[in-house]
């Protein structure tokens, strides 16, 4: 008890209650939520001006979409929360749960994309917010762990040549940064294309993504696959089975299950890298905001109450992450 | 009967992939000619047509593609370092604070990390932007900090040495008719990558630290109490030697993260060298070039930086005497 109270402590709580009331203050009890931004300037920084959020949500959560279909992207974004959130409850972790990953997502595609069953088509240069940051996420994240794992089992297998082209590409990719990548995504794959063929942007920069980040988790499920003792894969083959069936029957189940901690992180590292698709003209979350408050001298003083606003989207999100991340390590 | 089978389907992958990358180039290489453009690094001896605003080395309109990437190189590593040292002690008494007694301060440490891992860099680098436009005043109306120490929109100028006729003189920053000359200026986008980066860095600097704190044995910090050590003490000559041990590896990753990180100058307008090969990118249309010397140069940095922590990490070891 005496350790509480010593002068360095109390005046230390004194700062920080000052501190947390006067945040409070801006934050909450001086800020503007309605969208006015005469209010917003008449507040001249004593409080929050959330009203940007609230002028500018459809662009923020939805990018260039049309308006009159923005149903659309908010039926897809509250699906792919839906199915997150049914992922991680044991009840639904069965074989039918890809069954259901996979309709929802064609589900997904079919909401943003349209085309079909009565729905205008929307091309992919129009999405963008929020549904755009999960698009990017979970996809990139469906496409590089099989990529991973091969990487994986390339750089760990008997053959050396494989060896060496699955060591090389891992060490180029994670020695240069995502920006160079995207980079490369976004000028140099439109002219590894035949003449006439087009891939749309947001394909292009989806397969950076899932490169760049197969070679950061095929490090990690590597980690695991040296963990694996030598034994089981020793027994597996005097049983009989095929390489294929030694590997992903026997090894890799062990090996996910050592390294599961550390291939969540790399999915929170993924949701927060997808932020840098602006640079390549892409408007997920983050860009969204900048092509709103950019562009209208009105609310463009107040960019910095809207980044904070998605600076705390952002939060949630790999907070939450992060939390269930720990769940599964005391559950494993 | 494997090994021909083995060797057989080693030659077939490799072939492939060689015939893939061939292919890829000659399809690369004739689009390219399509454009008007001479696949080739020719383009980096021709004049550059655009300027640097925040450049270390003279710089203009006239000088070459060469010399622009030269200024990307100087100023990614000019962040980079600064990030480098500040985000180290930062993170340090981050990761040390996690471990204090007092119990406030250990939770505000967590709190600090728990807030930085969790926003994107991107997201921190832009929110520091526009604090610092935002909120620094005119030109004209600088904060002076100190004697010839001024801080506005244009940036942070400080009065730097310089050799002219008369030897190495201190150079003063001068207010001109819009903004300050002379001296050394930080500009607001400096400032902004090399802060975010700082307090992004320093957050998982801080988990490194406090980690290999953690694992130094308990009984180290209960012998050197027993010896009369107080807690500072105990610290700088118990535990912190014994904890760089495995502390140095994660640390080199972070730093290494650090220099990766800085690429994202270019969002704010930091002219470092993605964002000056971005610029020579879409003016010469030698997109393969440009990226290929990004990748090459970020590399190269990679293996410097790997080197000279694992020199750093050998030098401890032998000194402490392996184990």
């Amino acid at each position: 008890m005496k350790r509480y109270f010593t002068p360095a402590n109390l005046l230390l709580s004194a700062i920080l209650l000052w501190a947390a009331w006067h945040l409070f203050d801006w934050a909450v009890l001086n800020a503007v939520f309605r969208p006015d931004a005469a209010a917003c300037h008449a507040l001249e920084g004593s409080g929050a001006c959330w009203g940007v959020v609230a002028e500018k949500y459809r662009v923020i959560f939805f990018g260039r979409y049309p308006v009159e279909e923005q149903w659309r992207p908010l039926l897809a974004i509250l699906l792919m929360l839906v199915l997150l959130g049914i992922s991680t409850m044991k009840r639904f972790q069965n074989r039918r749960l890809s069954v259901i990953w996979l309709v929802g997502l064609a589900i997904f595609l079919l909401l943003l994309k349209g085309g079909l069953f009565g729905l205008e088509n929307v091309d992919t240069p129009r999405w963008g917010g929020l549904p755009l940051t999960l698009i990017l996420t979970v996809f990139g994240l469906a496409g590089a762990f099989p990529l991973a794992v091969l990487l994986a089992l390339g750089r760990n297998g008997r053959l050396p040549a494989v060896r060496a082209l699955c060591s090389v590409f891992i060490e180029i990719v994670r020695g240069v940064p995502l920006v160079a990548v995207l980079f490369m995504a976004a000028f140099m794959f439109p002219l590894f294309m035949p003449k006439g063929w087009d891939f749309p942007s947001l394909l292009r920069v989806l397969v950076g993504i899932i490169l760049f980040a197969g070679a950061y988790m095929a490090e990690v499920i590597r980690g695991g696959l040296l963990a694996v003792p030598k034994g089981q894969a020793e027994a597996a083959q005097a049983l009989g089975l095929s390489y294929w069936q030694v590997q992903l029957g026997v090894v890799l189940p062990q090996a996910l299950r050592n390294v599961l901690p550390a291939l969540m992180n790399s999915a929170i590292a993924l949701f927060k890298d997808t932020s840098l698709v602006i640079i390549v003209g892409l408007f997920e979350l983050t860009g969204a905001l900048g092509l709103a408050v950019d562009g209208d001298p009105k609310w463009r003083a107040f960019a910095l109450d809207g980044y904070l606003f998605i600076a705390l989207i952002y939060w949630i999100g790999c907070f939450a992450m992060s939390r269930y991340s720990r769940s599964l390590e005391r559950s494993v | 009967m494997m090994r021909w089978r083995n060797w057989s389907l080693q030659c077939l992958v490799v072939g492939g992939v060689l015939l893939a990358l061939y292919g890829l180039a000659s399809i690369v290489a004739a689009k390219m000619r399509g454009l008007g453009v001479e696949p080739g690094f020719g383009f980096l001896w021709q004049r550059a047509g655009f300027d640097i605003g925040d450049a270390l080395i003279a710089f203009d309109a006239s000088d070459t593609y060469g010399r622009a990437f030269l200024v990307g190189l100087l100023n990614t590593v000019s962040v980079a370092s600064v990030a480098i040292v500040a985000s180290l002690l930062l993170g340090g008494a981050l990761g040390l604070g996690q471990l204090a007694r007092n119990r406030l301060l250990a939770r505000l440490c967590e709190a600090y990390v728990e807030l930085f891992r969790n926003v994107p860099l991107l997201l921190q680098v832009l929110i520091v932007y526009v604090l610092l436009i935002g909120r620094l005043p005119l030109p004209h109306e600088a904060w002076s900090l100190g004697p010839d120490v001024w801080l506005s929109k244009s940036g942070l100028a400080l009065p730097w040495p310089v050799f002219t006729d008369a030897g190495l003189v201190l150079e003063r920053p001068v207010l001109g008719r819009f903004t300050f000359s002379g001296g050394a200026v930080l500009t607001p986008e400096f400032m902004a990558v090399a802060a975010a980066l700082t307090l992004f860095t320093a957050a998982y600097i801080a988990e490194v630290v406090r980690g290999s704190v953690q694992a130094v044995s308990k009984r180290q910090s209960e012998a050197a109490l027993a010896l009369g050590l107080n807690d500072a003490q105990t610290l700088r000559f118990v535990i912190v030697p014994q904890a760089l041990r495995s502390m140095i590896p994660p640390l080199a990753n972070q730093l290494l993260n650090l220099i990766k990180n800085s690429s994202l100058a270019v969002a704010v307008g930091y002219p470092d060298l993605v964002a000056v090969a971005d610029t020579t990118l879409n003016q010469s249309g030698h997109a393969v070039e440009c990226i290929a010397i990004i990748m090459a140069v970020y590399l190269f940095l990679s293996l410097v930086t790997a080197a000279i922590m694992n020199s750093w990490h050998g030098r401890l070891l032998r000194q402490q005497g392996g184990y």
